[in-house]
C-alpha cells in the first residue's frame, strides 16, 4: 500500500482529546505544536510533530543554530522539553536542570543543581543516566538518582517540595522520567540488577504526598490487582496472588520487575500504560518452583492502570520466566490503526525480546506479535491463544542449565530495542524504531543476595548478529497492523537514540558515533547528517519558536551502550582476542554533554 | 573431598611447570609498606573450598595459561567478573565510558591495592567505586577475579570467554 493511501486509513489519534481528563496544562501544551511538551512528545508517546517547515526537500540545508554544554560528562538520555519561550534540559548525575531562554539563544534563566549522595552512583547499573523532566502546572518534576522526587517552580527553579521514593542502600535509584496525569505525578524505580522489587508510585503534584503505590510482584493487594476484574488476554485473571504463587518461596520480594521505562496515557480511556522489568537474578534456575519454570509474575508485564487509584485494568506478560534478561520496560505507543479492516485503539510495544506486540489497549487483547528483527531466535513466535512465546529449547538457558554457556542467542540482553523510544507517524501509519542487532552467549550460575549489591547471576558476552551486515544496529520502519518490517537501514552501532517523525515527511534519530541523521519517512533514505560533539543516546525533538522550526538533541555518550560497546564487542566466532577495530566506539567519540539545536536558514 | 584434593595436586604440578618458565607471570611488585593490615587480608581470603589455592609465597593469587587455555580459578574469575564488574568496567576488563579499563589498572595496581579497592571502594569526585566487602558474589571469588584480570592485563589471554583446560 502507498504511504499516502495508508495515511487516509489512519486517524491522528489522541491529540483531539479536550475533555477535563488528564492534566489540563499538559493537554494544552501538547496540543500546541510550538511546544515539545512531554519527553515522548505527547501522552500517546508518538514522538510525532505536526510541524512541517523542515521538509524532505530543505532538510539538506539544516545547520547548527546554537549549542550549549551541559557541563556534565556521562550518558545523556532523554531530551529537552520546550514550553513557550523556555527550554528545560537535564543532565545525568548530579541531575542538573537548566531552564534556557529561547529568546536569547539559550541564556540560562535558572539552574538547579541538587546535592546528592555520591553513593547513588555505583548502584546505578550501567551509568548515571536520567531520562528527563516533566513540566506541568508551572512545575518541573525531576526524579533524582538519590530517589528524591523534586518539584521545582518552572519560573525560578526553587524547590517547591521533595519526597523520597526509595533507598540507595537497597540498590534503588531513579532514572526514569516522571509523567504528570491530572493531579498526580507518576514515577518508577530502577535497580533490576540489585534485587529491587519494582513499583510505580503516584504523588500529589501540589504536595508530594503519596497517593498510591502499585508493586510489580507480590500479593494482589500490593500489585493492585483484582483477579475477578483485572483482565489478562481479554478475560479476568481468575486466580488470586499469582505474583506470589509463581515464585519459589519469597522470591517475589527480590523480584525485580523494576519500572525504569516510559509511561504513556490515554485520556479518553483514562488508563496509563507501562512495563515492568526482568525478574530478580538472571539465573533462571533460582526462580523455578519445584524445579520447574515459573512465570515470575508480574515481571516482564505491560500494566494498564487507573491513574487515580492505581488499580490494574489489564495485564499482559510478554516473557514469562525470563531466561535472557529481556527487561520488559520499553514504551507502549498508543495509536489508532486499521487492523484487518477494523479501526482499533491499539498499543504497540517493541519489546527487548525482539517481538513487537500490537495490543487492544482497551482490554489487553493481543492482536499481533511479530519479530521486528529477523535474527531473533530464542522463540519462533507467540502463541496468540495463550500469549506465550514459543521458545526454542536450544536457546533456553534454563534447559541448558546452570554453568552451561548457551551460545548464539538473539537478541542479546540489551534487547532488539532498549529504552530508546520509537516514533509513530499518523501520516504514514508506520512506526520508526531504533534497534540493536546484537546476539549473545549466556551462562547462568548461582548467586547470593546481599542488600545493595549486584544480584545478577549470569555471564554474558555479546557480539554483532552473525551472518548479517556486521553492524550492531538497524533503524527500521514497522507496520504494526500487518506485523511486518517495511524497511530496515543498517547502522554500524546499536541505535540508542529516540526517534522523531514530523509532518514535513522527515524523521530524525541520533547514532552512537554522534551523528544526527534526517531520513525520508517513505523509504529511510538518509537526507542529512551532522556529527555532534559526542555520541547520541538522547531523544530528538522539534519545536517552533517565533515562527521558525528547530530540531534539538542532547549528545553525551554513555549508558548501557557506552559501557557495553565502548571498547568494542568480541565476536565469539572470530576467536579469542579478535576485535574488529571498527567496532570500538572509543575510536569515534568521547564523553561530553552538549545540547545542539538545528535550523534551516531563512531565505 | 578426595577429588578436590586430587585437583589441588594437579594444580601444584602445573605450578611447577610455571616456575620452569613455560608461562611468564609478573611477580607481585608490592612494596612492604603497602601490604594491608592483617584484618583486611583476612577479609579478602576466600571461603574454604571456594577457589583454588594457587598463590605465590606472598599469598598473591596466580593464574595458569596453558596452550591458550586457563585454569579453573581464572575461568571462574572471568564468570564472576562478567556478572558483577562488567556492568561498569565493560566487557573483558576493557573499560567503558563509565569506569576505567582494569586491564590497564592492573599494570599499575598490585594485588593488595586491588583487594583494598574492591573491599572498601573508592571515590574520586563523581567517579565512585562501591565497596564490595559484604558481597559474597565478589568477596568469595576475589582471588579468581584477580587471576582473570591479571592474565588479561599481562596479555596472556585475549578478549572473550577463555577456554578452561581440564584438570
Amino acid at each position: 500500500m502507498k504511504p499516502f493511501l495508508r495515511s487516509l486509513l489512519v486517524t491522528a489519534a489522541m491529540c483531539a482529546a479536550t475533555t477535563a481528563y488528564a492534566n489540563d496544562s499538559v493537554l494544552k501544551n501538547q496540543k500546541d505544536p510550538n511546544n515539545w511538551a512531554l519527553q515522548l512528545g505527547d501522552y500517546a508517546g508518538q514522538r510525532y510533530s505536526t510541524l512541517n517547515q523542515i521538509t524532505r526537500d530543505n532538510v539538506k540545508d539544516l545547520r547548527v543554530a546554537w549549542s550549549f554544554s551541559t557541563g556534565v560528562l556521562r550518558g545523556h538520555e532523554g531530551g529537552p522539553i520546550v514550553i513557550g519561550d523556555t527550554m528545560f534540559i537535564h543532565t545525568p548525575f548530579p541531575n542538573t536542570v537548566y531552564a534556557l531562554d529561547l529568546n536569547d539563544r539559550g541564556r540560562v534563566k535558572w539552574k538547579y543543581e541538587p546535592k546528592q549522595d555520591a553513593a547513588a552512583i555505583p548502584v546505578m547499573c550501567c551509568d548515571t543516566v536520567n531520562r528527563g523532566v516533566a513540566v506541568a502546572d508551572g512545575k518541573v518534576f525531576l526524579a533524582q538518582a538519590d530517589n528524591n522526587l523534586v518539584a521545582l517552580d518552572a519560573e525560578n527553579g526553587k524547590v517547591l517540595w521533595k519526597t523520597s521514593n526509595g533507598d540507595i542502600s537497597k540498590g534503588e535509584t531513579m532514572t526514569a522520567a516522571p509523567l504528570v496525569v491530572k493531579d498526580k505525578v507518576l514515577v518508577g524505580i530502577s535497580g533490576g540488577e540489585f534485587g529491587v522489587r519494582g513499583h510505580l508510585t503516584a504523588y500529589d503534584i501540589n504536595t508530594g504526598k503519596m497517593a498510591w503505590r502499585a508493586m510489580s510482584t507480590g500479593p494482589d493487594k500490593d500489585v493492585m490487582i483484582d483477579p475477578s476484574k483485572t483482565l489478562m488476554l481479554g478475560k479476568p485473571i481468575g486466580e488470586a496472588d499469582l505474583g506470589v504463587k509463581t515464585w519459589p518461596n519469597d522470591g517475589w520480594k527480590l523480584g525485580g520487575g523494576t519500572t525504569w521505562g516510559w509511561t504513556t496515557y490515554d485520556p479518553e480511556l483514562d488508563l496509563i500504560y507501562y512495563g515492568t522489568g526482568n525478574p530478580g537474578t538472571w539465573n533462571p534456575t533460582q526462580r523455578t518452583k519445584d524445579g520447574k519454570p515459573a512465570d515470575n509474575k508480574w515481571s516482564m508485564t505491560i500494566f494498564a492502570r487507573d491513574p487515580d487509584t492505581g488499580e490494574a485494568k489489564w495485564v499482559y506478560q510478554k516473557t514469562p520466566f525470563d531466561e535472557w534478561d529481556y527487561d520488559g520496560v520499553n514504551e507502549n505507543i498508543l495509536a489508532d490503526i486499521n487492523i484487518d479492516g477494523k479501526q482499533r485503539k491499539v498499543l504497540v510495544n517493541f519489546d527487548r525480546n525482539g517481538f513487537a506486540y500490537t495490543i487492544d489497549r482497551t482490554n489487553g487483547e493481543l492482536l499481533k506479535a511479530a519479530k521486528f528483527d529477523p535474527k531473533v531466535n530464542w522463540a519462533t513466535g507467540v502463541d496468540m491463544k495463550t500469549g506465550r512465546p514459543q521458545t526454542v529449547e536450544k536457546f533456553s538457558t534454563f534447559a541448558n542449565g546452570e554453568d552451561t554457556n548457551s551460545q548464539g542467542i538473539c537478541p542479546a540482553a540489551l534487547g532488539s530495542k532498549d529504552q530508546q523510544p520509537a516514533s509513530f507517524s499518523p501520516q504514514t501509519g508506520l512506526f520508526y524504531v531504533p534497534t540493536n542487532h546484537i546476539c549473545m552467549d549466556y551462562e547462568p550460575f548461582e548467586v547470593s543476595y546481599s542488600a545493595g549489591q549486584p544480584y545478577v547471576g549470569a555471564t554474558l558476552s555479546m557480539y554483532p548478529a552473525p551472518e548479517s551486515h556486521g553492524g550492531m544496529g538497524n533503524f527500521i520502519a514497522y507496520d504494526a497492523a500487518a506485523g511486518k518490517i517495511v524497511w530496515s537501514k543498517p547502522e554500524q552501532f546499536a541505535v540508542w537514540s529516540g526517534a522523531l517523525t514530523t509532518a514535513g515527511g522527515v524523521g530524525f534519530y541520533g547514532t552512537l558515533e554522534g551523528y544526527l541523521k534526517a531520513f525520508d519517512l517513505k523509504d529511510g533514505k538518509e537526507l542529512y547528517s551532522f556529527k555532534t560533539p559526542s555520541g547520541i543516546i538522547g531523544n530528538v525533538n522539534t519545536y517552533q519558536h517565533k515562527g521558525k522550526q528547530y530540531v534539538a538533541v542532547l549528545s553525551g555518550i554513555g549508558g548501557w551502550a557506552g559501557i557495553g560497546l565502548a571498547a568494542g564487542l568480541t565476536n565469539s566466532t572470530d576467536g579469542l582476542g579478535a576485535v574488529g577495530a571498527h567496532s570500538s566506539l572509543g575510536d569515534y567519540t568521547q564523553l561530553g554533554g552538549v545540547l545542539t539545536v538545528f535550523e534551516v536558514p531563512s531565505k | 573431598m578426595l577429588s578436590h584434593h586430587l585437583k589441588l595436586l594437579t594444580i601444584a604440578s602445573f605450578a611447577i611447570v610455571l616456575s620452569a618458565g613455560a608461562v611468564t607471570m609478573q611477580p607481585s611488585a608490592h612494596a612492604e609498606e603497602t601490604k594491608p593490615a592483617a584484618d583486611q587480608t583476612a577479609q579478602a581470603q576466600p571461603a574454604a573450598g571456594e577457589e583454588e589455592d594457587l598463590v605465590d609465597a606472598d599469598g598473591v593469587p596466580q593464574y595458569i595459561v596453558k596452550d591458550g587455555k586457563v585454569d579453573k580459578g581464572t575461568y571462574n574469575g572471568y564468570r564472576r567478573y562478567s556478572a558483577t564488574c562488567h556492568v561498569c568496567h565493560g566487557p573483558d576488563g576493557a573499560g567503558s565510558t563509565f569506569a576505567p579499563a582494569l586491564v590497564d589498572s592492573l599494570k599499575r595496581m598490585d594485588y593488595w591495592a586491588f583487594t583494598d579497592t574492591v573491599t572498601n571502594g573508592r571515590a574520586n569526585g563523581a567517579s565512585v567505586m562501591p565497596a564490595f566487602g559484604t558481597d559474597p558474589n565478589v568477596m568469595n571469588h576475589l582471588g579468581d577475579i584477580y587471576r582473570y584480570l591479571k592474565a588479561r592485563s599481562d596479555e596472556k589471554i585475549g578478549r572473550g570467554r577463555p577456554e578452561r583446560f581440564k584438570s
